[in-house]
């Protein structure tokens, strides 16, 4: 076994300590009127709809219509456009193929108390307006004013379809193509002649939303236009999928939608930070009276768990992007940091068992953490099993896990609860963190701390005192 | 260190646990299991509101509305001081925004001085509803095969398969007291019911895979000659400081978020964290006196079987 040095207790404290104040309050630099977060803190946390109140819907197809994946994807975005159109930026936008089914989740936006959501869900299903317009007059709202509201030159039932594509002198360039029915083909004819000649603009609206204004270079009369500009090959097809919506054949059912008012989330939420303050000083007293010193080390290992589990929600790790945390995400937190518990009791419980055969403190220790090592470590792969096959059964569909476990759910639809994904998660990272901070920076701090003349005393590992 | 008897005295700890989950099936089924809309389907909608309501008149505007007729509450909320009117519709293909905003206009209409405002709406789709429980029904059996066969994989020294089935025999056990409590309380099971389930399953085969971790060392320790009641018995008592301070440290901690949560009068949550406490206790007590103890039983079952095998076996030759 390596030796580990005095300071080493030190280094992994203060760690942990770093970790936790920046886990908890973030790193954010105030300058002027904009904050600059560096790092996501606790308040960064996106809390799920059952805590801080919002919308969950279901959007089908009208019954008995078979839409197309196509259909159902140019249905998404859609909805996309829409959500942001209403300035709901917070969103999540599942679409499950097999069952024809788009599941939209927002949280309620702080502060707005005047927010209709079932005028939200309305408009987010209804069929979408695409027009072509002439020129591209805005007013200060953003909707079309003057020429460009006077004069519309094709609506979505003229466009045939639209798909991303490549063009240009090497064919390199990537473009949207345009397909036009018959109905479209004359009227885009007479206006690209016009438009044409002054290199004018045609505007393309998706309801009252300015989604695309590209420059008219030629006389198109064949009805197979091409829209170029610095696309990029998903800027393109994502322009492609909105003009395909705006032609979209059905109109969206709700099928299935919840609100919760935020007024009786955000009271849970507060009385579930007062719990989680007093449980966890609770739990630390009773590890350092019962285990002493290995009970002290315990506590410090546990906020590193704690705020660990906090960072792996709030998207303190910029390659992890934030999660949202549910009520049964808190409960797989508390189960995570009950198996910390567990992990640290083990092993000193092994500790002192030890230390009253007669071992030596150092050698107990050792022993302690090498005998307990095999219960953690399997106690902790069947977290893993749970964690896994509840993530992939609730999670988005395109997940790894998710496909890892179609045989067994292939029967069913996209899951219609985040809720329990989040628990899946927070477990997942709870194993993680457990094996981080319950196993490797105990022993650590611990093996340390023995170095200290003050911690020969083997009573500090609870033996018996003669 | 004193030693408790856990194998000897099993059989008073499985009449004890027959009694526990004879009462969970009776009550169950002379009261019935409540399913929450999210997997029985159907729509509730729930508004605030002040001063009185007259319930009557509520019933005849969601009539007209709906063609449907709906079982109406009101109720107090002792989080925010609000009186709230919840209007249950049993609708099969859940109910289209436009009549549930015709009822909210028609309330509105109809109470103008009561400032009608809209709290919580859920509406579920029966057919999704069903899929939902389905899907939760699968996973939870999907978690318990992988569970055995990783069981049986790390255990197979001392008879792995069997192990691993005997700790989900306890798993089970933890699985019904949960759902007593949401019997017993009336608490309509919903999403959150699947998440307390496997949470208490994670923690119980957890405390289950501790001790089966002591009785693998144990048995190389001790060798072949120790019989598998003592092996199991001794195993138990070793284990059993560490059961109870990791339960007490994990129930301290529950209990506080129940204690809290009642006095801010978090409802959500009690009904949530409540039976999560239950099953905890639920999950202590079947490792330390199912598990271990039902698993010597069935060894035991299995080398008498032997025996008599080898013994008529060689009445044979005979």
């Amino acid at each position: 076994m390596k030796r580990v040095g005095k300071p080493v207790f030190f280094i992994v404290f203060g760690l942990i300590l770093i970790l936790a104040y920046t886990a908890l309050f973030g790193i954010k630099t105030t300058y002027g009127d904009t904050t600059t977060t560096y790092i996501k803190g606790g308040n960064d946390i996106r809390w799920g709809i059952d805590i801080r109140g919002g919308v969950d819907v279901t959007f089908t197809p009208p019954e008995g219509y078979d839409a197309t994946n196509e259909q159902m994807s140019a249905a998404e975005a859609i909805i996309k456009q829409r959500l942001v159109a209403q300035n709901i930026t917070d969103s999540e936008v599942y679409t499950d193929y097999n069952k024809d089914r788009i599941i939209v989740r927002f949280p309620w936006k702080e502060g707005e108390s005047d927010f209709d959501p079932e005028q939200a869900i309305r408009e987010l299903g209804e069929t979408a307006l695409l027009t072509f317009r002439e020129g591209v007059e805005v007013d200060d709202a953003g909707n079309p004013t003057g020429t460009t509201a006077e004069n519309i030159i094709l609506t979505g039932e003229d466009v045939e379809s639209a798909q991303a594509g490549f063009s240009g002198e090497n064919g390199t360039e990537v473009v949207v193509q345009l397909k036009l029915k018959n109905s479209g083909v004359e009227k885009f004819s007479e206006a690209t002649e016009r438009l044409s000649k002054t290199n004018g603009i045609i505007s393309i609206w998706m309801d009252n939303t300015l989604i695309s204004y590209p420059q008219v270079n030629a006389h198109i009369t064949d009805g197979n236009a091409v829209i170029s500009g610095n696309f990029t090959i998903e800027t393109a097809k994502e322009l492609a999928d909105k003009i395909n919506g705006g032609a979209l054949p059905f109109q969206l059912v709700t099928s299935n939608y919840s609100t919760i008012n935020p007024t009786l989330g955000m009271g849970a939420k507060d009385a579930m930070v007062v719990a989680g303050l007093i449980a966890f000083i609770l739990v630390c007293l009773f590890m350092i009276l019962v285990y002493r010193l290995p009970g002290v080390v315990a506590s410090i290992a546990l906020l590193g768990q704690l705020v660990g589990s906090i960072a792996a929600v709030s998207g303190y790790f910029g390659n992890f992007p934030s999660f949202t945390l549910t009520l049964p995400g808190i409960a797989g937190i508390i189960l995570s940091i009950g198996m910390g518990v567990d992990a640290n009791v083990i092993t000193s419980e092994r500790i002192k068992e030890e230390i009253n055969r007669g071992k030596t403190i150092d050698g107990a220790i050792d022993l302690g953490f090498k005998r307990g090592f095999s219960a953690i470590f399997d106690g902790n792969i069947t977290m893993v099993i749970v964690a896994i096959i509840l993530m992939g059964a609730f999670g988005p569909a395109d997940s790894l896990f998710a496909q890892l476990l179609t045989p067994l759910f292939f029967m069913f639809g996209a899951s219609t609860a985040g809720s329990i994904y989040s628990f899946g998660y927070t477990l997942l990272v709870g194993v993680v963190t457990n094996f981080v901070f319950g196993v490797t920076a105990s022993r650590l701090m611990l093996k340390s701390l023995s170095k200290f003349k003050f911690a020969r005393k083997p009573w500090l590992y609870g033996g018996k005192t003669k | 260190m004193k030693t408790f008897d856990f194998v000897g005295n099993r059989k008073k700890f499985y009449i004890l646990s027959s009694a526990l989950i004879l009462i969970v099936i009776l009550f169950s089924f002379i009261f019935g299991v409540q399913l929450d809309i999210q997997f029985k389907g159907g729509t509730i909608l729930e508004y605030t509101y002040s001063g009185d309501i007259d319930t009557s008149k509520v019933d005849s505007i969601t009539e007209e509305t709906t063609g449907m007729g709906a079982s109406i509450q009101t109720a107090n909320n002792t989080l925010t001081g609000q009186t709230t009117l919840v209007i249950t519709l049993p609708t099969s293909n859940g109910l289209s925004a436009e009549s549930q905003n015709a009822i909210t206009d028609a309330l509105k209409q109809e109470f103008p001085d009561n400032s009608v405002e809209v709290l919580e709406i859920s509406n579920v789709d029966a057919a999704i509803g069903r899929e939902f429980l389905m899907k939760c029904l699968v996973a939870v059996a999907a978690a318990f095969v992988l569970i055995i066969i990783y069981i049986a994989l790390r255990f197979r020294k001392i008879g792995g398969l069997s192990a691993g089935v005997m700790g989900v025999l306890a798993l089970l056990h933890d699985a019904l007291m949960v759902f007593g409590v949401f019997v017993i309380f009336r608490i309509p099971l919903d999403d959150n019911f699947i998440a307390v389930v496997l949470m208490i399953l994670g923690y119980s085969i957890n405390d289950t895979i501790v001790i089966y971790d002591r009785i693998r060392e144990n048995k190389r320790l001790l060798g072949p000659k120790a019989s598998i009641a003592e092996l199991v018995n001794i195993s138990i008592n070793q284990s059993l400081t560490r059961s109870l301070n990791t339960s007490i440290a994990t129930i301290i901690a529950l209990s506080t978020i129940c204690v809290v949560t009642i006095v801010c009068g978090v409802s959500s949550i009690v009904s949530f964290a409540f039976p999560m406490l239950v099953g905890m206790i639920s999950g202590v007590y079947s490792t330390i006196f199912i598990a271990g103890p039902l698993w010597v039983t069935w060894l035991e079952y299995k080398e008498k079987k032997a025996q008599q095998n080898k013994n008529s076996g060689k009445g044979k030759k005979k």
